[in-house]
């Protein structure tokens, strides 16, 4: 996810960042071993694919959009720059917008006929655009790719998936991690080299710190980044925020109403002041009024660019008795086309392919590598901070791939918002919630036909 | 006339028609199949078990909220402040630009510049409440520190209102000052001569002057207010809650997140009603002062 992390406005498209459990229902098996490539694909070509890794045909010219608005788009240019230069006959142009813009703007464009070739997605918005017909399937692209489960990891390849067929070929993964301040847990006097991280020494560094006069960790009521803390405590105490296949709400069950009591107890018992502003939490880290933040593995770049700034990252402390952690993934996609070129589609996926094996680069702006061989490298291993949050992909969650479930998630971000900002309290705030969340599941349903 | 019209019917009519059309059908264009539902979206609207209708009310209330709090303040201050600058003193100029300023910038400049100066926490304005030691005076009158001005409710009406106040102030007062610079001189000199006073002049000849141009800015100044979407946006992000989740906020959610597009129509022709039925009550109230 790829946002100036001082730009409140756009954590509003709130279908960036959704996340739930990983779809290991009906609707999403584990298949793509191989075959899987569907008869109503556009532009399917016979099984005797050309190698993936060059394009021999006339010249061409690809329209590539995504979101990278923040730190790392410089880094996916770079890349795009460097495809361009090896490339002869294919020709990439990089159109960068805000994901808000781009997630409105993107069917609109397909309808007209002028819809790119090629864009980013993530997981959590691909069914609803599969839904809408806005993407293709990959499945031949993935065959032709020669890629299967075995080169990601489970949680993010199963997620690309609806209705059997395959719509996202993942790029990255970019999970919730644990940043601390060294220098502040060492004036509380804890170590600076071992940050807590279960539940009892969690809440004892937090009681050390109060004692020293710091509010230790700011639990903020915004979805960036209270709704991925409280998604992942959910998760951690055993809880779901959806059943399997995304038709039931699950958060008015007693693990969701344990962990979002958890938040608001911080608040509380003094841990956490109040009233935490739209990334106040991850400043007051920079600024050594809080030690820890729970913050996504893009804010990296951010705080490489603050000097002097001793801070370490570690996974997610364990507070609720399972592991798990709250993540997103970028997904290369392909928009439905009105007359398909196939030279295009074979271009395309030669590029989908470069990067993603390429995505060594694409981890040094804040993000693990989707592609297992990238990720289980000596090169990403050197990328300690990367690294480390990656020790948590075997236990990430994606929510289900059904179409239109962001639509719940505003009534997820509202009651977080109305706990932690202590206006409702965390039973009644997450069952009204789900009750407005399960009818829009319900209207869906209709809608799309599931 | 011809190219008006033409212009009328492309820009206004057909997207009007097309979207009373729509708000008739399940209705996203990425669908072949735009099935009709006759008036289901407006029923749904006021049926409480369905998903759209607290959202929308919601929505509607937060509207309505703002609208009564911004209009009679942006009503009444440029007034005062457009009879001041309408006098005759050094740097008058100067101040008239000064107060204008803040009109021409974005709502995204504003917001920003707005969202970080009143957070809570980390905010400039809670930083020189402490600084200038002013928190025992707030503590004194009942009100606790430090203000949650962006995170509690009233506080994040207080502070919307505000900067909408400081942002926009300007332009009502260039309009007033156009109109006062409307009325003759020889009506405040025969006032005079009738031994009126400051007050009994402002009652007696500025009002009855301004009476069509007071017209015109609450009307406008309602529909803003009511049309409110960016300073809610950025700097409160709707919350706490949703209680400053405006009708134009669910509307755009509705209808290009969720692309329940048929269902955003119809809102929007719901609340286009509202609008209508009160710039008529505008227009009443300020004609019936003419009885005076």
């Amino acid at each position: 996810m790829n946002r100036l992390d001082i730009f409140p406005a756009y954590s509003l498209s709130r279908r960036r960042f959704l996340t739930a459990t990983a779809a290991m229902g009906a609707g999403a098996l584990l298949s793509a071993c191989g075959g899987g490539s569907s008869p109503s694909n556009p532009g399917a070509d016979t099984p005797a694919e050309p190698a993936a890794d060059t394009y021999d045909g006339p010249s061409v010219e690809l329209e590539f959009w995504n979101g990278f608005t923040g730190g790392d788009g410089p880094f996916m240019k770079q890349l795009v720059d460097q495809f361009n230069a090896e490339h002869d006959a294919v020709t990439v142009r990089m159109t960068v917008m805000e994901w808000a813009d781009y997630y409105s703007r993107l069917p609109a464009a397909v309808t007209s006929g002028r819809g790119p070739d090629v864009g980013i997605m993530h997981v959590d918005s691909l069914s609803t655009n599969a839904a809408r017909n806005v993407i293709m399937p990959l499945d031949d692209v993935a065959t032709a790719l020669e890629l299967d489960s075995s080169d990601f990891a489970d949680a993010v390849w199963s997620a690309g998936e609806y209705k059997g067929q395959r719509f996202g070929i993942p790029l990255d993964v970019h999970p919730l991690g644990f940043y601390y301040n060294k220098t502040v847990l060492e004036e509380a006097g804890l170590d600076p080299e071992a940050p807590p991280m279960d539940r009892s020494s969690y809440e004892d560094a937090l009681e050390a710190l109060k004692s020293a006069g710091i509010s230790g960790h700011w639990m903020s009521p915004h979805a960036f980044t209270g709704s991925m803390t409280l998604q992942s405590l959910i998760w951690q105490f055993g809880g779901s925020l959806f059943n399997d296949d995304g038709t039931e709400v699950l958060w008015d069950q007693d693990p969701a109403i344990e962990a979002l009591t958890w938040m608001v107890d911080a608040i509380n018992d003094g841990y956490s002041p109040t009233d935490v502003g739209q990334d106040a939490d991850a400043i007051a880290l920079q600024n050594g009024q809080a030690a820890f933040n729970w913050n996504g593995i893009w804010h990296m770049n951010n705080l490489n660019e603050v000097p002097d700034l001793e801070w370490g990252v570690a996974p997610l402390p364990n507070i609720g008795g399972a592991p798990a952690a709250w993540a997103g993934s970028h997904n290369f996609v392909m928009t439905t086309q009105r007359s398909p070129d196939d030279n295009k589609l074979d271009a395309a996926r030669v590029f989908i392919n470069w990067v993603s094996r390429q995505s060594l680069a694409w981890a040094e702006g804040g993000q693990v590598p989707a592609r297992t061989s990238v990720r289980e490298s000596a090169e990403f291993a050197e990328l300690t901070d990367q690294a480390t949050f990656a020790e948590q992909v075997d236990y990430l969650r994606f929510p289900p791939a059904v179409p239109g479930i962001g639509d719940a998630f505003e009534d997820f971000d509202q009651a977080l918002n109305e706990a932690v900002l202590l206006t409702k309290e965390p039973a009644d705030a997450l069952r009204s919630a789900a009750e407005r969340a399960a009818k829009k599941l319900e209207e869906n349903r209709n809608r799309f036909g599931e | 006339m011809a190219p008006f019209l033409a212009i009328f019917i492309t820009f206004v009519a057909l997207p009007a028609v097309l979207g009373l059309w729509m708000s008739l059908h399940d209705w996203d264009y990425m669908f072949e199949v735009r099935p009709f539902v006759g008036l289901e979206n407006y029923f749904n609207l006021f049926d409480s078990a369905s998903a759209a209708y607290q959202m929308f009310w919601n929505g509607m209330r937060a509207t309505a909220i703002f609208t009564v709090a911004s209009v009679p303040l942006l009503m009444a201050v440029p007034l005062a402040l457009a009879v001041l600058l309408n006098r005759r003193f050094a740097g008058r100029t100067f101040f008239r630009a000064v107060f204008f300023m803040p009109y021409v910038l974005g709502v995204a400049v504003v917001g920003l510049l707005f969202r970080f100066a009143l957070d809570p926490n980390i905010g400039i304005i809670n930083a020189g409440i402490s600084a200038l030691g002013l928190e025992g005076v707030l503590n004194a009158l009942g009100i606790s520190t430090p203000i949650p001005w962006i995170t509690a409710q009233p506080w994040a009406w207080i502070s919307l209102v505000l900067m909408t106040v400081w942002w926009t102030l300007g332009f009502n007062t260039i309009i007033y000052l156009a109109g006062l610079q409307d009325i003759p001189r020889e009506l405040y000199d025969a006032a005079k001569v009738d031994g009126a006073s400051g007050w009994q002049q402002f009652r007696h000849v500025t009002l009855p002057g301004l009476r069509n141009v007071i017209l015109f800015v609450v009307i406008i100044t309602t529909l803003a207010s009511a049309n409110m979407f960016g300073q809610s946006v950025m700097v409160t992000g709707g919350g706490p809650g949703d209680s400053t989740r405006t009708a134009l906020m669910v509307i755009l959610g509705e209808g290009l997140e969720s692309f329940r597009m048929g269902s955003a129509a119809a809102m929007s022709y719901l609340l286009a009603v509202f609008l209508g039925i009160v710039s008529i009550i505008n227009v009443l109230l300020v004609r019936g002062r003419r009885r005076s």
